[in-house]
């Protein structure tokens, strides 16, 4: 059998995004030897491709604003299926989180007195984003980055984890592979963070890449830990749809913020035609009072743009269905148009938008300046994940923590835009304090060569079947367009009953598919191995969407149209049953605390 | 649908050759499409690395004609297809498989250039003043996404393999965005003369012309940092009067 090198932390954080960049500086504030695991370079984690900005209350640009009105958007958006612990921990400490990113070097964009600027967003009652430009993430993740590796943080860069290693019930540590070697590693860690992102890969049309694929949840589900709220899949409204080569990528909501209107074929400003009960008293009467909105005027309420992701995304499925579609089978979005509100538009939205501008200049040959970009929705974000304490983020297995997109709580049925980079900073940061406070009080624990051995006979057999089994890469297209058509936006019974069988189907492939070539950095045996991980999430996904027969944030099915308030009491579990099958459980929320059903009851 | 004839340099550790694979061609496509088809249709071990396709994290670095550039960026409808789209990887790092190459020089250079170090906070509650005129200087900085082309077609690097005295251009760049920072009061200036060796660079800015964030890398970063290093060592007034000057108000 093949060797192994064995590396030992007191924490070890998988991923190196935003969450497990925090994490890991945290843990090492705290005197612990940390080491830093990720699949590709130390940079390029997803984090480094958001746009618009991170959420947090500082009160800069409306001093109205404060952590409870920011409470009361997060679980209004939520749909109140939220963590409550998490909205309000998250609300509370997000704008110290923000200005620590300053004193590590972030150079965000100013107000005109000198302090952080904030922009408006989709959900958020006040301008609330701080920013740089369109490329908030990138200065996000380099800051973290620059900050993490002068802190004595090991990093582990181009390595995938594989499985997590338990000694009895308790996790303490991971068996992995080198991406350019193929050689395997064993890390044993007295306590595991999880920081893995999302799983936007289980779909054709998305804004994710490569490393999407679920691992983390795949990950926890396998070590014994509870995934919940797994129906809850965001569609972000905006993603680019022509020319094909570009179909799903981001187009950030900041375009809105600053003013951007969407529009039907006929030229019709449709989101004024539907507007939810629940949003009614936030919502601007005419367009003219949604421009003076989004240029700052503290007495207008939010253009219809603005509502949130869920909502404003099946508005545009809706006018593409009713024929009034753009001529590539999305809709309008125009931000040219407010050169008829101020001079020197051109330079301005070069200015506010300089990557989108870049971006379809450069992918799609459409001046964003002069002419309406095509937009439709693209899967962007998973609200569902790992099960953990809303206050030391550990999940149900002793010993493994989460942070980040792979845990879930704070967003509940739908996330607010800025909310998940608020969320890294704030959940990284508990993540890594409590995974060092953890190891500190464990030994290191033991792990059986069984686990090794068993690990690497798995990672080994796609190689040795030498070519003869299917092209991963096709299986996984081959997926993502099944779970496209029977699990996407619009959804009904039938179809994800189907699915779920096909996934039966796709398993059994998975299972023979084969790579030729070395282990010398082979995507192709990288890919199958990942398949397994994206298989459980789409499982998870389609089993949870099944149980809740209403339509609930994001989660929409055409067979049940509307809310049932009976199902509004409790969050969709799923775990691994002790025969190997997927359970599904409903858990119920505990009550809300007097102090912040006041600061709901009171925000209205 | 038409079709191209992409011609890959496929190989590991420096051994290789060009291997040619034809491919459909349709309205939009970028390289990295092209890649991505070739690996699902007729080498699923091609090494290549990529993240965002959008060219947001600089990961698809490579050189396409013999140009390095993001392989997520460039469009075929501006390349001749007529003739093989020829695609290789960079240069100036050692090769580990077919696009792919060993990078992890680039991080080690980082960690030794002496971090951020700010002045005290300008208000009570722990927080700072700037004004946006004085962050934009930066901010063209800091748009950096790392892809290393800068450092790929620098001949410093590329070609006399100065790489234990050289930073190259994207650390001229992180130091210029550290120097230039609103808060920041370390002092780098000697780090840049004695072991970073900004003296070896002689302004050709082939680095600002293959920047695929259009840094103006030579003019705004490198320049302005070698009149720094000139005044601090080569000219006794402007040192004096540097002493008598706060380094940050300038
Ligand atoms: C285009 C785009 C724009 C966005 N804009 C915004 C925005 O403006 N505001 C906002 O709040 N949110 C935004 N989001 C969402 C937000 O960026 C992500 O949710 C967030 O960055 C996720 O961060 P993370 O730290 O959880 O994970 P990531 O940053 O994705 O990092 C995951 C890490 O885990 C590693 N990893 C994964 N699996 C393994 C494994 N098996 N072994 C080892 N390592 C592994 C990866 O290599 C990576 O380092 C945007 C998302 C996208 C796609
Ligand atoms: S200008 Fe200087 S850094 Fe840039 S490529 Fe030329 S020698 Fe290298
Ligand atoms: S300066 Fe430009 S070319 Fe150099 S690494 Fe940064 S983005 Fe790439
Ligand atoms: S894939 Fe991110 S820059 Fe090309």
């Amino acid at each position: 059998m093949d060797r192994y090198t064995t590396h030992e932390h007191d924490v070890l954080v998988i991923g190196a995004g935003g969450a497990g960049l925090r994490a890991a500086i945290e843990a090492s504030a705290a005197d612990v030897n940390v080491g830093l695991v990720c699949k590709s370079l130390l940079g390029k984690a997803h984090t480094v491709m958001a746009e618009g900005g991170v959420a947090a209350a500082l009160a800069n640009v409306d001093d109205r604003d404060n952590w409870r009105v920011h409470f009361s958007d997060t679980m209004r958006g939520g749909q109140y299926l939220n963590n409550w612990r998490m909205a309000e921990l998250h609300a509370r400490e997000a704008p110290d989180r923000v200005r620590e990113l300053e004193a590590w070097g972030a150079v965000m964009d100013r107000t005109k007195d000198g302090k952080i600027l904030q922009r408006n967003f989709g959900g958020h009652k006040y301008p609330r984003l701080a920013h740089v430009g369109d490329r908030t993430g990138l200065e996000m993740i380099r800051t973290l980055q620059d900050h993490g590796i002068h802190r004595g943080i090991t990093v582990h860069m181009e390595a995938t984890v594989f499985r997590l290693l338990k000694d009895g019930d308790r996790v303490v540590g991971a068996f992995g592979y080198d991406r350019e070697h193929g050689r395997f590693l064993l890390y044993r860690a007295k306590a595991v963070v999880l920081a893995t992102g999302g799983i936007g890969r289980a779909y054709s049309v998305t804004s994710n890449s490569w490393e999407y694929t679920g691992d983390g949840h795949g990950l926890a589900y396998d070590a014994g830990a509870d995934l919940v709220d797994m129906e809850f899949v965001q569609f972000h409204p905006t993603g680019m749809v022509w020319p094909p080569s570009v179909r799903g990528i981001l187009v950030t909501e900041g375009v809105r913020g600053e003013g951007g209107i969407l529009k039907n074929k006929d030229g019709r400003r449709f989101m004024f035609d539907d507007i939810p009960d629940l949003y009614k008293d936030q919502t601007a009467d005419t367009p003219e009072e949604g421009w003076r909105y989004v240029t700052g005027d503290k007495d207008a309420r939010r253009p219809p743009e603005l509502l949130t992701r869920d909502h404003v995304a099946r508005c545009i499925v809706r006018e593409v269905k009713a024929g009034r579609g753009s001529p590539h089978g999305g809709v309008f979005l125009d931000i040219a148009w407010i050169r008829e509100k101020i001079r020197d538009s051109e330079a301005h939205i070069r200015k506010k938008l300089p990557s989108m501008y870049h971006q379809f200049k450069e992918l799609a040959g459409v001046d964003i300046t002069t002419q309406p970009m095509e937009v439709g929705p693209t899967t962007h974000y998973v609200m569902g994940g790992i099960r953990v304490d809303g206050d030391t983020q550990m999940s149900t297995v002793p010993g493994l923590f989460a942070a980040g997109e792979c845990a879930a709580g704070l967003h509940g049925a739908n996330r607010l835009g800025g909310n998940s980079l608020s969320d890294l900073l704030v959940f990284g940061k508990r993540a890594g304090e409590h995974a060092a406070a953890w190891a500190k009080d464990h030994d290191a624990g033991t792990v059986g060569e069984d686990q090794a051995t068993d690990a690497m006979r798995a990672c080994l057999a796609p190689l040795e079947r030498d070519g003869n089994g299917e092209n991963p890469h096709a299986l996984q297209r081959h997926l993502q367009t099944m779970m496209q058509d029977h699990v996407g936006i619009v959804r009904n019974e039938r179809d994800m009953t189907h699915a779920v069988e096909q996934l039966a189907d796709f398993r059994a492939r998975a299972a023979v598919v084969a790579a030729p070539g070395s282990r010398q950095y082979n995507g192709g045996w990288h890919t199958c191995l990942d398949l397994p991980n994206l298989l459980t999430v789409s499982e998870a996904v389609a089993r949870s969407a099944l149980d809740r027969t209403e339509s609930r944030g994001a989660h929409f099915r055409e067979d049940h149209p509307a809310k049932d308030p009976s199902l509004a009491g409790h969050n969709t579990v799923v775990r691994r049953a002790s025969d190997g099958t997927m359970e599904v459980s409903r858990l119920p929320i505990p009550a809300l605390r007097e102090d912040l059903k006041a600061i709901i009851a009171e925000m209205g | 649908m038409p079709k191209a004839t992409f011609r890959i340099w496929r190989g590991e550790r420096g051994d290789g050759a060009w291997v040619d694979f034809e491919t459909e061609v349709s309205e939009g496509m970028v390289v990295l499409d092209a890649v991505h088809d070739i690996q699902a249709e007729q080498a699923a071990d091609l090494a290549v690395r990529w993240n965002c396709k959008a060219g947001k994290c600089g990961s698809c670095s490579a050189e396409i004609n013999g140009m390095p550039r993001l392989m997520c960026m460039t469009r075929l409808d501006t390349l001749p297809l007529d003739e093989p789209v020829t695609i290789e990887p960079m240069k100036a790092f050692p090769h580990v498989r077919d696009l792919v190459t060993d990078v992890s020089w680039n991080y080690e250079v980082k960690k030794r250039i002496k971090p951020f170090k700010p002045r005290p906070p300008d208000a009570a509650d722990g927080t700072w003043r700037m004004a946006q005129e004085d962050v934009e200087r930066v901010q063209e900085f800091r748009k950096c996404i790392e892809c290393f082309l800068c450092q790929d077609v620098c001949h410093v690097l590329r070609d006399h393999h100065k790489h234990d005295s050289f930073i190259g251009p994207r650390f001229l760049v992180h130091t210029a965005g550290l120097e230039m920072h609103p808060l920041d009061t370390e002092d780098r200036l000697a780090d840049l003369k004695e072991k970073q060796g900004i003296g070896y660079c002689n302004i050709t800015k082939c680095c600002t012309k293959v920047c695929p964030e259009h840094i103006t890398i030579t003019d705004n970063a490198i320049i302005p940092l070698k009149e720094r290093v000139v005044d601090e060592f080569y000219d006794p007034i402007a040192k004096l009067f540097r002493i008598f000057r706060p380094k940050k108000t300038e």
